[in-house]
Formats: C-alpha cells, sequence, structure tokens
C-alpha cells in the first residue's frame, strides 16, 4: 500500500482556501510549570486546527512541548490558558466526569507503553471502553477492526501472553473499538522493533484511509511521521513549521533545521 | 546497609505507618491486657490485705467467700469469749466482728444498688488495725454509725444510690424481717482507696448485732491484733486454745491467702480470657505484617536488584529487610505500649461499668509488661518478616534490567499438598477428641482447630478461587467493567488477596464458633427448661443468693396459687470436698418429677436422696450413712434412701428442709416454685406474683420462657463481650485490607492511569477498588464463617453433655456476612479516594 505523497512544505497559516473540517482545534494554547524563576513555558501560545480524516505527526525535539499539546488535546492535561476544541465541543470548564466521558466516547488513545489492563484479554481489552459506556460493541465494525489488526486468532490471550507489537495492535483497535471522533498515539511505535512498528503504523494508516479515522501521533521517529498525511513541527512550545505529505528525508532535513535552530537560540540568551 | 534501611523506611512513611498500625493495635492490646490485669490483682491484693487484721478467730469449716450461698452458720462469740482472748499476752486487742451475709442496698429509687457483680458486705464499725498496723476503712464524709438506725456507704455506692448524708437508706435483710431502714450519717472507703466495686453497708456493733443477731450481745467472729514482737503463728496458736466450741483462730496471712485463692481463680479466668484475645490480635497483626512486607519486597524487586548488581550479598539484601522490620517493630511496640496504657484506662471504665472498680493509680506500666510488649511485639513482626526478607533476598540482580518488575507467581502445588496434609491431620486430631482421647475431648478440638485456621490461612489462595471467581461473576453482572475488573484485580495475586483475607478470616472464624456454641447452649437450655422446668413460676434472686423467707410467705397468700414448693442451697463438706445440698420441702415432689433410679425420694427426718453420678462417684447404695459437715462446724448423719438421675431442678445431695436448722445455719430461701391452681388465670397469677415479690427486687418471678430468658441472657451477654474482643481482631483486619489495597494502588498506579484516559470516572475507579477490597472480605468471611461453623459443630460433639442440642446461628451468620461486605467498603474509603485523585497523567508516566 502506497502511502507516501510529496507535496510541497506549506506554512500552516495560510491554510488551504475552503476550510476542511476539523476533528480538534487550540488556539492561543499555553501551559506553564512552576511559577517565578522556575517558570516553565511547555506552551506558549499554540494555534493548531487538525484536520478530521487525516493522519497527523507532531514532531519536535524533547522539551518542545508536543507531548503537553497532545495531552490538552486529548483532554487528559488542562492547559493554563487558551481554548481547546473536540469534535466541536469546548473542553473549556468541563467537570472531570465530562472530561472522563469525552475521553471515553469521542477520543482514542494508544500510549507508548502499559495500554492493556493485564487482568482483561485482548476482547476484554478492546471492548473496555464500550463497556465503561454501557454501550453495545458494533459486532460489524469490531470484526473489521480485529481484522485489521489481524488478532482474530488473539483474542483470548492476555497481555502476557502476547508480544509487544502485538499488545500495541490490541491497543490500537481498542482506541478504535468506540468510532472516536480522534485517535490520539503517544509514541506507539516507540517500544517496538522495526518490524512490529511498521505494523503498528500500517494499521494506522489504512484506519485513516479506509475507515475515515482521524488519528493525530507524537512522535520522534521520521520513520514513523513519514506514514502521515501532515507533520507539524513544534519547538519551545510554538508551533515552528509543518509539512504536507512528506517523506522521510525532508522529514529529517525540517528535523535538522529546526536542531540548529533551538541550539542556536539556546547558544545565544 | 543500615542508612539505606533508615533512608528507606523515610522514603515510605505512609507505608511505615500502614504496615505499623497493625503492630501497634496488636501490642497495644496486649499490654493493655497486662497493664489491666496488673491492676486489678494490686487493687485486691491492698483490699484483702488492707482489710485483715493479724489473726481472726472463726467458725470452724467456713470459707468466708463462700459466704451467703453456702449458707449463714448460726454460731457465735459472746463477749466474755472475746475478754478470755484479749487477756491472752499474745494478744494486744480483740475486736468483735459481726458480717451479715447477703444484705442487699436498695437505691433511693426502689432499685438494687450492686447485686450482680462484686459481692455487698455488711459489716460493723471497730478501729482494730489490719495486719500492717494501718487502719482497714478510712471515712470520706460524716462519721462513724452509732446506736442501731445508723449506717456508713462507701462513697460509690451512696453516690449510686443516690443517697446524701442524713437520707433514710433501703436496705433487705436476707433472713427475718426483710424491710430495713437506717439514716446515712458518712461515707467510708477501704484503706487505699476504692472498693473493687464491693458494696460497704457499715453499723454499729449495735446496730449489726440487732439486724443479724436478733439484737443479743454476741459476735460471728473476732479480730485479733498481736502485741509487740508476737508473730502471726504464735497469735494463732495461742488464741486457738481459748476460741470457743466451733471456732477456729488462724492468721492473717492464712485469711488473706484464702481470699487471694479465691479471687485469684475468678481474677485469673479474666486474666487468661483477655490474654486469649491479646494473642489473636498479636497474630493478626503478625499475619498482615506478612503481608505488608511480602508487597513491599515484589514492589522493590527491582531496588534490590539493582542492590544485587551493585554487589550485595544475599544475605546483606535479607538483613536489610529484617533490619527495616526491626526498626518498624520497635517503634510500632513503643505506641502500641503507650496506647496499651490508655486501654487499660478504657478497660478499667468497662470493668467499672459492670461494677468491678479498678483503682487509677493501680494502672501503671509495669516493667514486665514493658518487656512482654516489646519483645512479642520484635518477636513477631521478625517472625512474619522473615519468609518476605528470604524472597529479598533470592531476586535475582538480573531482575534490574528488566522493564517490568513481574513477581511471577509461584506455583501453589506444594501448598495445596501440605495444606491438605495439615487439614487431614487437624481433621484426625479433632476425631480423636470426639471419640475419646485421653485428656479433655475440647482440647484435642482445639488444638485441630488451631491448625485448621493456621492451614486454611496458608492455603487460602487455593481454597478462595472459588470465592473470588464467584465474586467476580456476580461483581461483573451488578456492576459492569469495574466489577469485573475488581474480581479480576482480586483473583491476580491469590497469595495476596488470601493472606489479606486470613487476618479477616482468623476473627470471623472465632466469631462463627461462638456462635455456634452460643447458639447451641441457648437451644439446650430451652429443651432443659422444657423437660424439667415443670413449675408454673419460678422465684429466684438474680444472682442465686438466698432471699428471707418472708418472700415465700408473701407469695403463699396470693389467690390463685395452690402449691408453694421452697428449696434453699447450701454448702457441705463430704469426703474432702464441697458439695452443694438442697433443703427440699414436702412439695418439692409435687412439682418435679424426678427419676427415682432405686429406693424413694419422700424424705423422713436425717434422709437423704443423692444424683447416680454422685452416688457412683463416692460408691453409694441405699442405706449407705452420707455424713455431711455444714458451714460452722455442724454435722448432719443422714441415710442415702433414694437414688435418682440427675437433673437441672436439684441439687446432688437432697435433705429435708428443716434439717437445715439442724445443720446449725439460718433458714433462708434460693429457689421457690409455685403451681397455680386448676382454672386460674396465669396473666392474674402471674401479676399478683410480680405484686408480691415486687418491694424486694432481688427476686424475681420467672415463669418457663421467662426462666430460659434469664439464663439466655447470660449467655448473650457473655457473647457480646467475646463479640466485643473479637472486633479488635476484625479492626486490625481492616488496617491490613486497606494496606494491601493502598500498597496494590501504588502498584498499579499506571493502570489506574491509563483506566483513566481511557474513559473510567473517579466514581466507577472507586467502586472498582470498593468492590476489590469487598471481595477480599467476603472471602475472609466465607473462610472464616465456614470454618468456624465445622469448629463449632465439632466442639460442641464433644461438649455433647452439656451441649445437647446443635443449633446453627444462621441469621447470625449472614449479619456477619453482611458486616464483612460493610468492612470491605469500609476499607477501601481511603484507596480508593487515593486512587481516584491520581493525576491521570503522571499515573501514566509512573516507571
Amino acid at each position: 500500500m502506497r502511502h507516501h505523497r510529496r507535496s510541497g512544505k506549506v506554512n500552516l497559516m495560510t491554510s488551504a482556501p475552503h476550510r476542511p473540517p476539523v476533528a480538534a482545534r487550540a488556539v492561543d494554547l499555553r501551559k506553564v510549570y512552576g511559577s517565578g524563576q522556575s517558570e516553565v513555558h511547555a506552551l506558549a501560545g499554540v494555534t493548531v486546527d487538525l484536520e478530521a480524516g487525516k493522519f497527523t505527526a507532531i514532531m519536535g525535539p524533547s522539551g518542545s512541548g508536543k507531548s503537553t499539546l497532545m495531552h490538552c488535546l486529548a483532554a487528559l492535561d488542562t492547559p493554563t490558558s487558551g481554548t481547546v476544541e473536540v469534535d466541536g465541543t469546548s473542553l473549556s470548564g468541563l467537570s472531570d466526569k465530562a472530561l472522563t466521558a469525552l475521553r471515553r466516547d469521542r477520543v482514542g488513545f494508544v500510549f507508548q507503553a502499559f495500554n492493556l489492563i493485564p487482568t482483561l484479554t485482548a476482547k476484554e481489552n478492546i471492548l473496555l471502553p464500550l463497556d465503561l459506556a454501557g454501550t453495545k460493541p458494533d459486532q460489524a465494525w469490531f470484526d473489521m477492526v480485529v481484522d485489521a489488526v489481524g488478532l482474530r486468532d488473539r483474542l483470548g490471550h492476555r497481555p502476557s501472553e502476547m508480544s509487544g507489537g502485538q499488545q500495541q495492535r490490541v491497543a490500537c483497535a481498542r482506541a478504535l473499538a468506540s468510532k472516536p471522533s480522534i485517535v490520539f498515539a503517544d509514541e506507539p511505535t516507540g517500544n517496538l522493533d522495526s518490524t512490529s512498528g511498521a505494523e503498528v503504523l500500517s494499521f494506522l494508516r489504512r484506519s485513516v484511509d479506509e475507515f475515515g479515522q482521524t488519528v493525530v501521533m507524537v512522535t520522534h521517529d521520521a520513520v514513523a511521521a513519514s506514514y502521515c498525511d501532515r507533520v507539524i513541527f513544534l519547538a519551545d512550545g510554538q508551533v515552528v513549521d509543518a509539512i504536507d505529505n512528506p517523506d522521510r528525508e525532508q522529514i529529517l532535513e525540517h528535523m535538522t533545521a529546526l536542531q540548529t535552530l533551538v541550539a542556536a537560540a539556546a547558544g545565544t540568551p | 546497609m543500615f542508612k539505606l534501611t533508615l533512608r528507606n523506611l523515610l522514603a515510605r512513611k505512609v507505608r511505615l505507618v500502614m504496615s505499623g498500625l497493625s503492630i501497634v493495635l496488636g501490642v497495644a492490646f496486649l499490654s493493655g491486657v497486662l497493664v489491666f490485669s496488673n491492676g486489678l490483682s494490686t487493687t485486691f491484693d491492698g483490699i484483702i490485705y488492707g482489710s485483715t487484721p493479724d489473726g481472726v478467730v472463726r467458725a470452724k469449716d467456713f470459707a468466708e467467700f463462700d459466704a451467703g450461698y453456702s449458707g449463714t452458720p448460726k454460731n457465735v462469740v459472746t463477749p466474755e469469749a472475746i475478754a478470755d482472748l484479749e487477756a491472752l499476752p499474745e494478744v494486744e486487742r480483740a475486736d468483735g466482728d459481726i458480717a451479715g451475709f447477703g444484705m442487699s442496698l436498695l437505691a433511693s429509687d426502689g432499685t438494687l444498688v450492686g447485686g450482680t457483680g462484686a459481692p455487698t458486705l455488711a459489716f460493723n464499725y471497730h478501729d482494730g488495725p489490719n495486719m500492717d498496723g494501718g487502719s482497714i476503712l478510712e471515712l470520706d464524709s460524716g462519721h462513724w454509725p452509732e446506736g442501731t438506725d445508723e449506717i456508713v456507704l462507701d462513697t460509690g455506692a451512696a453516690e449510686n444510690g443516690d443517697y446524701e448524708l442524713g437520707d433514710e437508706v433501703q436496705l433487705l435483710a436476707p433472713y427475718g424481717e426483710i424491710e430495713q431502714t437506717a439514716t446515712l450519717v458518712g461515707t467510708a472507703e477501704f484503706n487505699g482507696g476504692g472498693t473493687a466495686g464491693a458494696t460497704l453497708l457499715i453499723f454499729s456493733t449495735e446496730g449489726a448485732q440487732e439486724l443479724f443477731l436478733n439484737g443479743h450481745d454476741v459476735y460471728n467472729r473476732v479480730s485479733l491484733t498481736a502485741a509487740d514482737g508476737v508473730s502471726q503463728e504464735e497469735l494463732a496458736a495461742a488464741a486457738e486454745k481459748v476460741a470457743p466450741d466451733g471456732f477456729e483462730a488462724v492468721t492473717g496471712d492464712k485469711v488473706a491467702d484464702e481470699s487471694q485463692a479465691a479471687i485469684g481463680e475468678f481474677l485469673g479466668i479474666v486474666k487468661i480470657f483477655l490474654l486469649i484475645f491479646a494473642g489473636i490480635a498479636v497474630l493478626v497483626g503478625g499475619f498482615i505484617i506478612l503481608n505488608t512486607f511480602s508487597i513491599l519486597v515484589a514492589q522493590r524487586s527491582r531496588e534490590l536488584a539493582l542492590m544485587r548488581a551493585l554487589g550485595a550479598a544475599r544475605e546483606q539484601v535479607t538483613r536489610s529487610v529484617l533490619l527495616e522490620a526491626l526498626v518498624l517493630s520497635f517503634v510500632a511496640s513503643t505506641i502500641g505500649i503507650g496506647l496499651g496504657w490508655l486501654l487499660s484506662r478504657g478497660l478499667a471504665a468497662l470493668f467499672r461499668a459492670i461494677g468491678l472498680d479498678i483503682a487509677g493509680n493501680a494502672l501503671d506500666l509495669t516493667a514486665s509488661a514493658v518487656i512482654v510488649s516489646y519483645v512479642v511485639g520484635v518477636v513477631v513482626t521478625m517472625v512474619a518478616a522473615y519468609v518476605p526478607s528470604r524472597r529479598a533476598g533470592r531476586v535475582a540482580p538480573v531482575a534490574a534490567m528488566r522493564a517490568e518488575s513481574p513477581h511471577a507467581p509461584a506455583p501453589l502445588g506444594r501448598r495445596a499438598t501440605v495444606g491438605g496434609a495439615l487439614l487431614v491431620v487437624g481433621a484426625a486430631l479433632a476425631a480423636w477428641g470426639v471419640v475419646g482421647a485421653p485428656g479433655p475431648d475440647a482440647l484435642w478440638v482445639g488444638i485441630g482447630a488451631v491448625i485448621w485456621i493456621l492451614t486454611v490461612a496458608v492455603i487460602s489462595p487455593i481454597l478462595g478461587r472459588p470465592v473470588l471467581v464467584g465474586c467476580r461473576a456476580v461483581f461483573g453482572r451488578l456492576f459492569g467493567a469495574p466489577g469485573r475488573l475488581a474480581g479480576e484485580n482480586a483473583l491476580r495475586d491469590p497469595r495476596r488477596t488470601g493472606a489479606t483475607a486470613s487476618a479477616l478470616m482468623i476473627g470471623l472464624a472465632l466469631v462463627s464458633t461462638i456462635g455456634v456454641l452460643a447458639a447451641s447452649m441457648n437451644e439446650s437450655i430451652d429443651d432443659l427448661v422444657d423437660e424439667e422446668f415443670t413449675a408454673d413460676y419460678l422465684v429466684q434472686s438474680v444472682n442465686f443468693m438466698p432471699f428471707s423467707t418472708t418472700v415465700g410467705d408473701a407469695l403463699e397468700d396470693v389467690d390463685g396459687v395452690s402449691v408453694v414448693s421452697r428449696q434453699q442451697w447450701v454448702g457441705a463438706r463430704y469426703a474432702g470436698d464441697t458439695e452443694s445440698v438442697a433443703g427440699n420441702d414436702a412439695a418439692f415432689t409435687d412439682v418435679y418429677d424426678l427419676e427415682v433410679e432405686e429406693g424413694r425420694i419422700d424424705l423422713q427426718g436425717p434422709e437423704a436422696f443423692v444424683y447416680d453420678d454422685f452416688a457412683e462417684e463416692h460408691d453409694l447404695a441405699l442405706g449407705d450413712p452420707l455424713d455431711l459437715t455444714f458451714p460452722g462446724g455442724s454435722k448432719l448423719q443422714l441415710e442415702v434412701v433414694g437414688i435418682v438421675k440427675s437433673s437441672e431442678v436439684t441439687a446432688p445431695i437432697n435433705v429435708p428442709l428443716e434439717q437445715i436448722e439442724n445443720a446449725g445455719l439460718t433458714r433462708q430461701d434460693t429457689s421457690i416454685s409455685i403451681l397455680m391452681e386448676d382454672g386460674a388465670d396465669p396473666e392474674t397469677v402471674k401479676n399478683d406474683l410480680d405484686d408480691a415479690a415486687s418491694d424486694v427486687p432481688i427476686v424475681a418471678v420467672y415463669d418457663k420462657e421467662g426462666f430460659s430468658d434469664s439464663i439466655r441472657d447470660q449467655v448473650n451477654q457473655l457473647l457480646y463481650i467475646i463479640y466485643g474482643l473479637l472486633a479488635l481482631a476484625i479492626v486490625i483486619a481492616v488496617f491490613g485490607i486497606v494496606n494491601t489495597l493502598g500498597l496494590s494502588v501504588i502498584e498499579r498506579t499506571r493502570e489506574v492511569g491509563l483506566l483513566r484516559a481511557i474513559g473510567m470516572s473517579r466514581r466507577r475507579l472507586r467502586r472498582m477498588i470498593t468492590l476489590e477490597s469487598v471481595a477480599i472480605a467476603v472471602l475472609g468471611a466465607v473462610l472464616g464463617l465456614g470454618l468456624g461453623l465445622v469448629i463449632g459443630v465439632t466442639l460442641r460433639e464433644t461438649l455433647k453433655d452439656d451441649l445437647t442440642s446443635l443449633a446453627l446461628p444462621l441469621s447470625q451468620l449472614v449479619v456477619f456476612l453482611v458486616i464483612a461486605v460493610v468492612v470491605g467498603v469500609l476499607a477501601a474509603v481511603v484507596p480508593s479516594i487515593r486512587a481516584s485523585r491520581m493525576n491521570v497523567l503522571e499515573a501514566i508516566a509512573e516507571e
């Protein structure tokens, strides 16, 4: 399956003439840790739209705020200021209960590690968000997702009986099980070997292409990012760059440029 | 290594406090009991020695501690005899004593003061000193009684009776004219403070003679004070020579020893009783320590592996864990001892409420109590920490490199085999006990039961599985995903769940054992009363003390009463032992249907009938002589004319009622049985009988049901005290659950974070942890109650002679199961709140 589409780089602020549908949006998002001298701006005014039906990567050097951005977008963390909208719902002022329900019903998660509840089987793990919501799984959708991750024969196994790659694919299936508006993946291949990583990324790609899902992935791996439709670069808590339909070389170039930029900034106080 | 150990301890303050609590509570209970029982002994010793003179001249064969129950001898000492004693060169002074047994004090509102627990002592005041030369009594207020109508009460009794100086005090005499009054002119206490709950009625010599000796100028005892340089033995030997007939002279030490022996028996039972529960508390605490350290070691396996990788020897790792346990046990024991001192005051307050007053200054921490508490606290902790410390030493250095810290549960096969074998050993011991092993049968069952309880604790991970699987199914159905997850979590580490549940299991096993025995006892009482209690009404005093015959006189006058049969119980010495003797009037056989095995039971003159087991024990046959010696030294020479099957309605030896007076004892009644006339209305008769007896609050009129209720009340009172003491073991077990859950939540931080991230609400998370806790508690309850049933039924089997019927307290067991669920819910409060407050992001990021 071909997923590397080439295109020139586009400035994020000069978006396409017709506005595509947006799955999640951040406006002037700021997140400050500590206070006074030790104040750290993890996010220093991020405005970003994440298009529906696209596979977006968020990249940046460590400390750039990419994980914080994702956590804020995914209703796991609350920003110091600015607004987040997920699937048309503004998160500002929502109670913990409402945020929990939103995560459960409209957001899917794949973490770097420890994605599964060890006491539950693969199938039970996949259906857990639906169980928590008390909704019946859509059998056809479930079958489609399970077949897509290729784990039908592993449904009765517990996480301890599966390889790391298989566990991550179960996590992906769980993220999709409730047909969320958006799936957030935090370094989903960080702990995997390249073959297993490729399987997971291919699946995420397919979920976008075939099922029309929206996937946002935080990664520092150029190969992983090359599976995406768009890569957004963060540095020092700000969006500094973005490219559409990138390939690995382009991403590496941008990364190197970015690192030089950051290093230069650090060198000139 | 020591520094590291200390750092470890300090870095985990919360866990330290939580695991230390179980030891704190166990040691607190132990030291509390030790201090309390020491205080109990000190209080009684103070009173006994403080109220006993150098020597005593008293009626022969008269143990003062049985006084009242065994009958009151009529032997008296004249003033001339006292003058003879005083004239002896060895005697400094001789004071005549008058002791009235069985007198009762009524409060100003007509209710009984004291009465059930400690005795009421009535006597005359004189200023003869005790054996240490001090005064026996000390006046608190007012003055000592003079004339015939003044009284001094002990300070507590005056308070309880709501009497002020100058008030008319109401009294009930044990014989003769029953209602008496006297003016309160003072309050006093034993020298040394307090009365240990006894009620003191102090009269002038004249007044006491008026009340107890028909106004004659005589005494029933003489207190002797030795002249300078005369020992107690010399004093007693000299006095013995001039003591009047029927009297003997004894040393003060002997009197004190007798009192101590009599009280010591009771105190010993109280002490052992409390110590058993302290032992249970410590045992349960040990289980929790074992479990806590196991979990801590499992959680720290990576850290321990790192130490091993850096070159720490296996023994060093083991030692560092043991050292941690040592420091913990020392700190916890210290706190526990302090808490125990407070607890001893609580126990004293509790005993004061039931009428046993302990002097506050007697409740001091003794060196032995402190040492014993430390030793027990430290030893139990070290023993409990030993297994986990060995496990810590076995952590492979390579474990430091592993990403996860899996404590792969070792297979439980060996446990199952050994446990199964031990269960069989326990069963064999119990069975041997049932079929008749040497010694007390119940002891064998008891040993078997202890083996069972410990074994079930060890194999609870295996036995508990079906219960936990059941919990998972039920919770899953009732509560959906959180319920199923809770069930899975409880099943995740069966050893941990089992060990946690075991702490609760021990307490509940004992609860249900006691429950079975109590229910069987109540059932047996019902059956017995049903079968043997053939009187329509029975009149007895609340504490089985004899009362004045005037009560019976009043009852005879009630309309609708056809038969009033009187019975007096006394004690008599026969073949070296004190036996109970019942004097029955002629109407006795009209009321009760004794099963005559040989001879006859219509006694005339100096004749007796005895129980079959008594006859067998003493090899008595019809026509044999039966010589009894009564308090005061009087003898009766009787002939055995009948042998009956033993029963509960009378005593092993039965004589005609008139013989009691021939035995030199005061006529009183212990029990009055009443039959109604045919056609009389039971309700009217009962009301009239109640009216007739209402002036004498020490007696009560029982019908069949009321009588078994009154006995049942006593059984249940004891049952509730035992339940109360076992509640402590259950409280400690609750701390165990809190601890395990808290540690499990910490261990599963990332899992909790994940659940929250993918949409589990705080409320459901709390519910999940609560349900896990309930599963543990239910497991403990099911194992404990089930095991308790088995033990209880087996014990009952060995006690068949007394507990003729078996009853299972099923409704109580259901209540305990419900309590266990509540316990589970309560134990989960803190851990679940902590878990639900966890920051989702931090939880996920947790390494």
